[in-house]
């Protein structure tokens, strides 16, 4: 039972990994597309696009990765979780075509200029949405039935609200990044709003968990079934302190420039590891209430886990690549450090 | 009209990764131009290859950017559109993508954020690293899709175990009977796609721009390429079809239109009009014996023809007939370019030979417009098989409400067809712009002009200042 778990469980795992960086990292620039309507200035508008023109591309590349990963390992989940969610899948790929060629196209235009703005923040507010409403179909699950695909289950007033939510959340990361990468009027405006988003963000939390735990009654007895019940209560403890936190740090840049001293540059950097954190604590929620089921209470991962010649297969690439990929990513983003006018340059 | 489902779905699916294909193919072969002019000029301090590098870092940026978002499509269309093919084959596909991403995509997007936006933060010799690693990621993205592809062609190395696909040696898989040619074949088309390109605008530059001596070296160093690769690339087309007649002789017997079960002697038709219906050609014109010579190396050797299975196993016989005339013709037509180029240069004219440069100027895309033929002869050619001889295409559709399908390639229409236009706008305002002066290039090398340098140079003063 543990070997022939080992390795489906190890994909699992793997693809959670994915999935959190994905989030994490596009996250943050979707995010950023998100806000975009909320500055107004063309100068406002060049330094957010500046500051993620250098890794929207890595970043997307989780997205692939995820998806090649469930493809390989789990090609039952992939097959069906890909086409029962055709639309918002379909959707959300046009939106990142858009907010994609954006980045390319904007710094090159002039009078298209304001359509490239456009196709910029409507593509990447359309990406995070059809996220959210794919998260939401997950959590709330989908009848044995609907693998008819004809069906249209993931359109839910819940699965409408995640979708919303997720936007919020992708936007606050944003907000915690612009925090760490502009300085004056800009980064007062990108905190202002991170504290505004972030109560919206924990609300819709809130509100998530009571819907989640009051419809879902297996997800209900995981949760406070058992002697780990207690262990589990920290998770939202964690969450609840991480975002008072958060909301110091945010007022706190605010106050210093208010009584112009300088600003602390940890209380600059530490709101996005902050906003990180809540996401990885919903993540790791989200999993608690899920596993083993990648198609809840359908299909589990290893009954859509791929032979072993497969995973095994796999395994040396990703022991070997993985590390590789996280080293010289960080180092990407250690090239560009510090803030977005000190690195301006074009190519 | 009924919709069919099965039927959009293969449409989408050929429409997006038909557009797809053209910017990887202008992008395998222009990352390595551009590493090779940036080695160079670090050799040889010579700063046109240093203008050459700046300038075609632009359009290569643009193309990388449309190649990226038009790939990420495709990674979730195989769930999408071909659930069933997915799940029979994901054991088998999917790891070998697995590896794409990890080797390659993340490899090309890390190292191309230093390679567009890093020439001041980085030194030039960690920027040279930087590009060639790009260069060196869309070679290693390309093996490993065209490991896929192929195992789709010639599939081997599996087992099926209650109708699904493992895998019994991963050897055979990647390395299966037409990898090896379909991959030197693809490469080289890529390179050439490029060297057309670069061609095609350093003799319009020529005749239009002020940069003549980076356009005469852009001009030099093409044709001498193109010169070896074009050749080369029918030579290896020629082995990559003798493994398609061992492979896929229905393939082969739609590229050459060979109705009869057998025939020996077989002509290489020049023209003709394949009809499925009669099962037979009209308006051939052909040279007598010449495909069973080059196909068999003997002008009586025997093909095998379409009729030699049921008419429910042959493809789409005009498309493939013709798609493989457009791409030889091509083809041919870029040798021809090359050995004139190679005359002319001989002659010591080819810098004034108008003529000769108007015609190259049209060739920009030539490169794309055979990569695409030879895609649909590949592509079309292997149906109504999916995987050769063992999965049908219509049997692994998703199944899909074909209203759904029909929105979504509406859609991938609208927006590809846009996107499209944009992006030939925005290469002709590049080309038209042209490189940055060889005063600007020196004076962003000493640092004077260099945006981000007034920063840097505060930086460093501001210790000394303490």
């Amino acid at each position: 039972m543990e070997l022939q778990l080992g390795l489906p469980l190890f994909y699992f795992l793997l693809l959670g990994f994915a999935i959190l960086m994905y989030v994490l990292l596009d996250g943050f620039d979707l995010g950023i597309g998100i806000l975009y309507p909320w500055f107004n200035s063309e100068a406002e508008h060049d330094h957010l696009m500046r500051s993620v023109s250098h890794v929207w591309d890595g970043n997307e590349t989780w997205l692939v990765f995820g998806g090649v990963i469930l493809f390989g390992a789990f090609p039952a989940a992939y097959a069906s979780i890909a086409s029962l969610l055709y639309l918002p899948i379909m959707l959300m790929l046009i939106g990142l075509i858009f907010r994609g060629v954006a980045f390319e196209y904007r710094f090159k235009s002039q009078r298209s200029k304001i359509w490239w703005n456009r196709a910029f923040a409507i593509g990447s507010s359309s990406a995070a949405f059809c996220q959210g409403l794919m998260l939401g179909v997950l959590v709330q699950g989908v009848d044995s039935n609907s693998l008819q695909t004809s069906s249209l289950q993931w359109l839910t007033p819940f699965s409408l609200f995640t979708g919303l939510a997720v936007m919020a959340g992708y936007a606050l990361l944003g907000c915690t990044y612009l925090t760490m990468k502009s300085r004056g009027a800009l980064q007062q405006k990108a905190a202002r709003y991170g504290q505004r988003l972030l109560l919206f963000v924990m609300l819709a939390m809130l509100l998530v968990s009571l819907w989640t735990l009051y419809s879902q009654a297996p997800i209900r007895s995981r949760w406070f079934g058992g002697s780990y019940s207690v262990l589990l209560m920290l998770l939202p403890l964690t969450a609840v302190i991480a975002a008072r936190l958060l909301f110091r740090d945010l007022g706190r840049v605010q106050r210093q420039f208010a009584a112009a001293t300088d600003i602390n540059s940890r209380h600059e950097s530490r709101p996005f590891w902050l906003a990180a954190t809540l996401f990885l604590l919903a993540f790791a929620g989200l999993v608690v209430g899920l596993y083993p089921y990648l198609l809840p209470r359908q299909l589990s991962f290893y009954a859509a886990a791929a032979p072993d010649s497969s995973l095994a297969f796999m395994l040396p690439g990703i022991v070997i690549f993985l590390p590789l990929i996280l080293a010289y990513t960080l180092w990407g983003y250690h090239i560009f450090r510090g803030k977005v006018e000190d690195y301006e340059e074009g190519y | 009209m009924e919709l069919d489902a099965a039927l959009l779905s293969r449409l989408q699916f050929a429409f997006t990764v038909s557009f797809h294909i053209i910017f990887p193919s202008i992008t395998i072969g222009l990352a390595t131009l551009i590493a090779i002019w940036e080695g160079l000029w670090l050799k040889t301090q010579n700063p046109l290859y240093l203008q050459l590098a700046k300038f075609w870092i632009k359009p290569f940026a643009i193309t990388f950017g449309m190649g990226v978002v038009s790939g990420i499509v495709l990674s979730y269309e195989f769930g999408t559109n071909f659930s069933e093919f997915s799940r029979l084959t994901g054991a088998v596909i999917g790891p070998l993508m697995a590896y794409e991403v990890l080797t390659a995509f993340f490899l090309e997007a890390g190292f191309l954020g230093i390679m567009l936006f890093g020439w001041q933060r980085v030194g030039p010799k960690l920027h040279f690293f930087a590009t060639v690693v790009v260069a060196i990621g869309t070679w290693i993205s390309a093996f490993w899709i065209i490991a896929a592809n192929s195992w789709m062609h010639t599939p081997a190395g599996h087992i099926v175990v209650d109708g699904v696909f493992q895998v019994e040696s991963w050897w055979q898989v990647i390395f299966n009977p037409s990898m090896p040619y379909r991959f030197s074949h693809m490469l080289l088309a890529a390179f050439i796609t490029a060297t057309f390109v670069v061609l095609a605008t350093s003799a319009w530059q020529l005749r239009h721009s002020e940069h003549k001596a980076m356009a005469r070296k852009g001009l030099s160093m093409t044709l001498w390429l193109a010169l070896v690769l074009t050749p080369l690339q029918a030579f290896v087309g020629d082995l990559h079809g003798l493994n398609v007649k061992q492979h896929q002789p229905v393939k082969l017997a739609a590229m050459e239109g060979i109705w009869p079960e057998r025939e020996s002697g077989a002509p290489l038709l020049l023209f003709a009009i394949p009809d499925r219906q009669a099962e037979k050609n009209h308006f051939e014109i052909g040279i007598p014996k010449l495909a069973s010579l080059i196909l068999t190396h003997d002008a009586d050797g025997e093909l095998m023809g379409l009729k030699a299975v049921p008419a429910d196993e042959r493809p789409n016989v005009a498309v493939v007939f013709f798609s493989f005339r457009l791409m030889v013709g091509i083809g041919l037509l870029m040798i021809l370019v090359a050995v004139a180029g190679a005359y002319l240069r001989w002659r010591g004219t080819l810098y004034h030979s108008r003529g000769f440069l108007t015609l190259c100027s049209y060739l920009a895309p030539s490169g794309i417009l055979a990569v695409l033929a030879g895609w649909y002869v590949v592509e079309v050619g292997r149906q109504p098989w999916l995987v050769q001889g063992l999965v049908r295409t219509i049997d692994v559709v998703s199944p899909l409400p074909p209203e759904r399908v029909l929105l979504s390639l509406t859609l991938f229409v609208i927006t590809y067809s846009l996107l499209f236009a944009v992006y030939l706008y925005f290469m002709h305002k590049l080309i038209k712009k042209g490189p940055p002066s060889l005063e600007q290039l020196q004076q962003q090398r000493i640092g004077v002009k260099a945006a981000g340098y007034a920063v840097a140079l505060a930086k460093q003063l501001k210790p000394a200042q303490e």
